[in-house]
């Protein structure tokens, strides 16, 4: 039987009353940092008539105002920064491609608590001293570069920092240099599979054991394919540059929710239109608040996903909370003829039908009509000579459709490769519609 | 003895087939006869060429989608009644025929090809034997 390992066992595993215990008193410090430091929150707070007083404990979390990307759009650049400049060694940027940039400062503590959170996503991934760890996520102002490479220094692997791009070269140091672990985006490593597929190299001519995949939202069904074409096991890790970047959450060999870092963030689900925290195990949006930042702490930060939170105990023996693989961002949700449409969807029926998990949403509306246009690339695997076959297979894809989604949607053949893939994020949704 | 016909997915809209044609242009691939089934959408194109393997490298290169069918090929006189006899042995041998289409010969001036889709391409080769009409081979499509 496989032997589970952890980066910091004493914390991972620790009991829930001593998680509790730092809850509570890391909660109490952080609200007292940012009451003193960050008038912008303060602010806040005190319109929603909350003083220091009444935060004695993590119980009283609801009590608190809530941050969300407005608060960090409005307070830009410098306005929920919470230690002087002097103190901050870095800054870390989103892609921003929904609305203008946000901008989060760190501390040398912030940065060492972000690796630390890393490293257990590596460990947790089966990551050791003696792993070769290549990180395809792109460096620079994103967060998915450095916080894996900072995470695989502190476990000791070899670090390969070959940042996104030049997929041969990419397939080169993998078999190359025997990289055991991959860090990149899914859609990345979906497509490096698929380049290694069409260079005739099997899964087992690369030693890769494992991948650590996050950034964007994938399916079940793409991590299968992954699995498949790559020969390894895929872990899903999750994060958010407001709260650090990757390792807010990560995925155990139980490969079954994400054990969220609790120990610096706790957790809430609340409902996404009254602002209402959900009982347990229901559906909503995910708020996490930072308990140990020091430049840059968020509390009750809307972070627009929506998931479920579960407290089953786990196989792995960590005792931290997990958190299921977000549907979708409130964001990313579309709401076409009424229906609410989560891209995560249609990739699952793309996936259960044989089709590549490269697509295109193209939602327009033409004579007051929604309508929904999905592209997706034709493959050497579902593509014959038979026109009729082709077709047939296409009717089929628009039924499953129509039965995930509650309605009906084109299905496009494109020709491979027409679809943009980035090098960072995929490119999913094009809405037309002017509203 | 059969012909290999190359299948290629396009993209229904403007400079597709040119996109393509040009590849086999560039690579001096000479095509003996093509065909296109057409959805609003999508087609599919059909080649029959010189140089097989040749053609698939270089479409396989560019990123064309694309597959190898067995088809028949058939010579027959260029002359009133020509394509009847053949259809009519198919006919009577109970051969479907998916799609059919034709070219005219290069140096060879008496003779109008046909290439075939039949569902069992043994069964139809024999038939045309047994009549003492012979099908192609990949080889004598080449030199033409």
């Amino acid at each position: 039987m496989k032997m589970e390992h952890y980066y910091q066992p004493e914390i991972e595993c620790a009991s829930r009353e001593q998680i509790k215990a730092w809850q509570d008193e890391r909660l109490v410090a952080q609200v007292r940092h940012l009451w003193e430091h960050v008038p912008y929150y303060r602010k806040k707070m005190e319109e929603k008539g909350v003083t220091l007083d009444d935060v004695q404990s993590s119980a009283d979390l609801q009590k608190l105002p809530f941050m969300t990307k407005t608060d960090l759009r409005d307070a830009y650049p410098y306005g929920l920064l919470a230690k002087p400049l002097s103190e901050c060694v870095r800054i870390h940027s989103t892609s921003g491609t929904t609305g203008k940039r946000v901008v989060a400062f760190y501390t040398q503590h912030d940065i060492d608590l972000w690796e630390d959170c890393c490293a257990r996503a590596i460990v947790a991934a089966g990551g050791s001293k003696e792993d070769v760890c290549q990180v395809s996520y792109g460096y620079g102002l994103f967060t998915g570069g450095a916080g894996l490479n900072g995470g695989a220094h502190k476990v000791g692997c070899l670090t390969v920092p070959i940042s996104s791009g030049n997929t041969e070269r990419q397939i080169m140091f993998l078999k190359d240099l025997n990289a055991t672990i991959l860090c990149c985006t899914p859609s990345y490593a979906a497509f490096l599979g698929e380049t290694m597929k069409e260079m005739g190299m099997a899964p087992d001519q690369i030693p890769l054991k494992a991948g650590i995949f996050g950034a964007e939202a994938w399916s079940e069904e793409m991590r299968h394919d992954i699995e498949a074409t790559l020969g390894i096991k895929a872990y899903d890790i999750y994060g958010l540059t407001e709260l650090s970047g990757p390792g807010v959450a990560f995925e155990c060999s139980a490969q079954c929710g994400m054990h969220i870092n609790e120990d610096h963030f706790i957790a809430e689900i609340i409902d996404p239109d009254t602002g209402e925290v959900l009982p347990e195990g229901e559906k909503g949006e995910l708020v996490f608040t930072s308990i140990t930042k020091e430049a840059f702490p968020m509390v009750r930060y809307r972070t627009r996903d929506i998931c479920v939170l579960s407290r089953e105990k786990c196989s792995c023996g960590r005792t931290h909370v997990k958190m299921h693989k977000p549907m979708g961002r409130s964001d990313d949700m579309l709401i076409i003829r009424g229906v609410n449409v989560f891209p995560s969807q249609i990739e699952t029926v793309l996936l259960n039908h044989g089709y590549s998990a490269n697509y295109q949403i193209i939602v327009d509306r033409v004579k007051a009509t929604d309508t929904l246009d999905i592209h997706v690339e034709m493959t050497p695997e579902i593509f014959t000579d038979n026109l009729g076959e082709i077709s047939r297979r296409q009717k089929e894809l628009a039924d499953g459709m129509r039965s995930m989604l509650g309605l009906s949607a084109k299905v496009t053949l494109v020709a491979p490769k027409s679809i943009v893939r980035s090098e960072g994020k995929a490119v999913r949704v094009i809405d037309r519609r002017k509203i | 003895m059969s012909v290999k016909q190359i299948s290629v997915f396009l993209e229904n809209k403007p400079g597709m087939m040119s996109n393509m044609t040009e590849v086999l242009a560039k690579n001096r691939i000479d095509m003996r006869a093509l065909s296109l089934a057409e959805t609003s959408e999508f087609g599919i194109v059909r080649i029959i060429v010189d140089d097989v393997y040749a053609a698939t490298t270089v479409l396989k290169d560019e990123g064309y989608v694309h597959n190898v069918t067995d088809v028949l090929g058939v010579a027959i006189p260029d002359e009133p009644g020509g394509l009847n006899h053949v259809v009519q042995i198919l006919s009577a041998a109970s051969i479907n025929v998916e799609y059919m289409y034709a070219f005219l010969g290069g140096k060879d001036a008496e003779h109008a090809y046909m290439i075939l889709k039949v569902e069992n391409l043994e069964a139809a080769m024999s038939a045309l034997a047994a009549k003492n009409m012979q099908s192609l081979t990949q080889d004598e499509i080449a030199n033409l």
